[in-house]
């Protein structure tokens, strides 16, 4: 079981001078599946995603993707391992175009620098010829390549979100973390999205998935785990889920599906 | 594809063409005075040509400072250090000869002065990257404390340097810059050219870096350094590089200086030197590279109008008087246009050509341009 795991999770704590924000959480994704967190809010869903990106470190467990330990390392050699992510509040760049931003997702895959860029040498011109390329290929996967020159900042929101997932996937990850990509849109577009996240996994990366809709998960996760207070309250597929007692009780209950 | 980037290239490139044509125009007239005029006689007797070689020599570390602070977001109140240390280092290697006898033969050698300039680069750099890995790990009031007392700790070595330095009165007699024997960048006419073929140097270095892979990283940082880094950007490693470069392009300004002023001294390398330095910076527009030969000039140009013009507005109106209004003008600038001139300029612009367009009824056109409708 352990060969196919792309992402494993152990024990993380995470503790925040008194305030335990997440609490013995484990969970394993399996390469090429969609797995899901959800919970209420507060639950430690974000925390745990700055977790494994390594924007925050950890107060105890280990995070292995691939079999690699994380735990030490910064963002941004974690993305360049094939780990990527998007943000609940978005961290797109409005002062850039919107394709400039799906080519700052293309970092992870280029590697010309200043001295390169300066004197525009042609390695780095070639680079750029391609990292503009591939960057129009993912904007065109997610269906904005009409809005390539638009100033980022000016695109309306939920077309935002598509243009964080866009970047994302153009440091072609392994594994596709999205935090709460659903928040804010409206039923088409969620539809939409549902479409997107399965396209996604159908080229083989692997999407871990914090959301609040309930529908939504249960339509297309693989795998859900419940956080509630930091603790993970409930495992399975999303039938045992929606029956789990637990579950109804600390969040179903309350919401219905 | 190649089209759609062609825009933003297209027109870095007639910029460029354009300015070099103004650049060059000037200083033919000066070097060949057709019908007796000089510079001097299209301003009125107001603006020197001197001032425009102060001009370029600026505008090499706006540019520089551009990029830290305009597209990295990284704020420096200590440019004028770098601009310093590049001035000293010169000053001190090209009178070796001349003070203190030290390799004769070789440091009073028409080439010594130019690698002069290339160690003073260096050395710049390599002090830049030496504080700037912990001053970096700083952010906003705290790292702009810590490059002000960086600045206030360079004048000071600056001034008690003694022998080194030559203290308050600093170092004279520093040589003009010359290629061979026979051929001197003198008199001024002469080293106009290579004051701006330096700053026309940097201008294209400083587009080339904006529009690369790494002033894309630079400009995530200042949205949003925590998606640049989860997007495999080495925010550190990038904060430190654009601090390195910005010290080294300030190093070359302050060396054309050395050998422009012939003496250098502690007074031009202080707190307020680089106070204006920023003004300059803000006033022409942080996020842009052109902004910096405009605010450089707009400060130039201002303070010599009202040099020569303030006593006809106020009678009897004296120094203290001209730094008032220049004061005023400068917060009446940030408050009208605080994008800084090069933005509201161009927003000026294509508010006309959108009034144009709108004109003409096409609306659709302006949604595309803008994208917003209406």
């Amino acid at each position: 079981m352990a060969e196919s795991m792309i992402l494993q999770v152990e024990n993380l704590r995470k503790d925040f001078g008194g305030l335990l924000a997440v609490d013995d959480v484990s969970l394993a994704v399996r390469e090429g599946d969609i797995f899901s967190i959800i919970g209420p809010n507060g639950a430690g869903k974000t925390t745990i995603f700055n977790l494994i990106s390594g924007v925050l470190p950890a107060s105890g467990g280990q995070i292995r993707f691939g079999g690699r330990l994380l735990n030490e390392m910064k963002p941004h050699e974690i993305a360049n391992l094939g780990l990527s992510r998007t943000f609940q509040n978005l961290q797109i760049f409005t002062n850039m175009s919107v394709l400039e931003n799906v080519m700052v997702g293309r970092h992870p895959r280029s590697s010309y620098g200043m001295i390169s860029a300066a004197l525009r040498l042609p390695g780095g011109r070639r680079e750029e010829r391609e990292i503009r390329e591939r960057a129009m290929e993912h904007l065109d996967f997610v269906g904005l390549k009409s809005f390539a020159e638009w100033n980022a900042g000016s695109l309306p929101f939920g077309q935002q979100r598509l243009l964080e997932i866009a970047r994302a996937l153009a440091t072609e990850p392994r594994l596709l973390m999205l935090d709460e990509p659903g928040a804010g849109l409206n039923m088409t577009e969620k539809v939409a999205l549902s479409g997107l996240v399965r396209r996604i996994r159908d080229q083989g990366i692997s999407i871990l998935l914090v959301e609040h809709d309930m529908a939504f998960v249960m339509g297309i996760a693989e795998r859900i785990i419940v956080l509630d207070y930091g603790e993970k309250i409930a495992e399975g597929t999303p039938e045992e889920v929606q029956r789990d007692p637990a579950v109804i009780a600390a969040y179903l209950g309350t919401e219905g599906i | 594809m190649s089209e759609e980037k062609g825009w933003a290239k297209h027109s870095n490139i007639v910029g460029i063409v354009a300015f070099a044509t103004l650049v060059v125009a000037l200083g033919l007239v000066e070097t060949f005075q057709p019908f007796g005029f000089r510079f001097r006689d299209f301003t009125g007797g107001m603006v020197t040509f001197d001032t425009l070689i102060r001009i370029g020599i600026l505008t090499i570390v706006v540019v520089g400072l551009n990029l830290l602070m305009g597209y990295a977001g990284q704020i420096s109140l200590g440019q004028a250090a770098f601009y310093g240390v590049g001035a000293y280092v010169s000053a001190i290697m090209s009178t070796l000869a001349s003070r203190h006898e030290v390799l004769p033969g070789i440091s009073d050698a028409w080439w010594w002065p130019w690698l002069a300039i290339l160690v003073a680069m260096l050395v710049t750099g390599a002090f830049a990257y030496a504080i700037g890995r912990p001053i970096l790990r700083l952010r906003g009031n705290y790292l702009a404390m810590a490059t002000l007392g960086l600045g206030v700790v360079m004048y000071t070595i600056f001034r008690e340097g003694g022998g080194i330095t030559g203290g308050h009165d600093g170092l004279a007699g520093i040589p003009r810059l010359s290629i061979g024997e026979s051929f001197a960048f003198w008199p001024v006419e002469r080293y106009y050219w290579l004051v701006w073929a330096a700053a026309f140097a940097v201008i294209i270095i400083g587009l080339n870096v904006i529009n690369s892979r790494v002033g894309r990283g630079l400009r995530a940082i200042h949205t949003s350094e925590l998606a640049a880094n989860t997007m495999g950007v080495d925010t550190d490693k990038y904060r430190v590089q654009v601090l390195v470069l910005s010290a080294m392009m300030a190093s070359l300004a302050g060396s054309l200086y050395a050998h422009f002023q012939a003496i250098v001294s502690p007074g031009p390398f202080g707190f307020v030197a680089s106070v204006e330095l920023v003004c300059m910076s803000a006033v022409g527009g942080m996020a842009s590279v052109w902004g910096a030969a405009l605010g450089v000039s707009f400060f130039f140009v201002i303070k010599e109008v009202l040099r020569a013009r303030m006593h006809q507005l106020l009678r009897g109106a004296g120094g203290e008087h001209e730094l008032i209004a220049y004061g005023i003008i400068l917060v009446l600038v940030m408050i009208f246009v605080p994008e800084g001139l090069s933005f509201g300029g161009i927003k000026a612009l294509s508010w006309l050509r959108n009034l144009a367009v709108f004109r003409r009824g096409d609306g659709r056109e302006i949604e595309a341009r803008t994208g917003q409708a209406g």
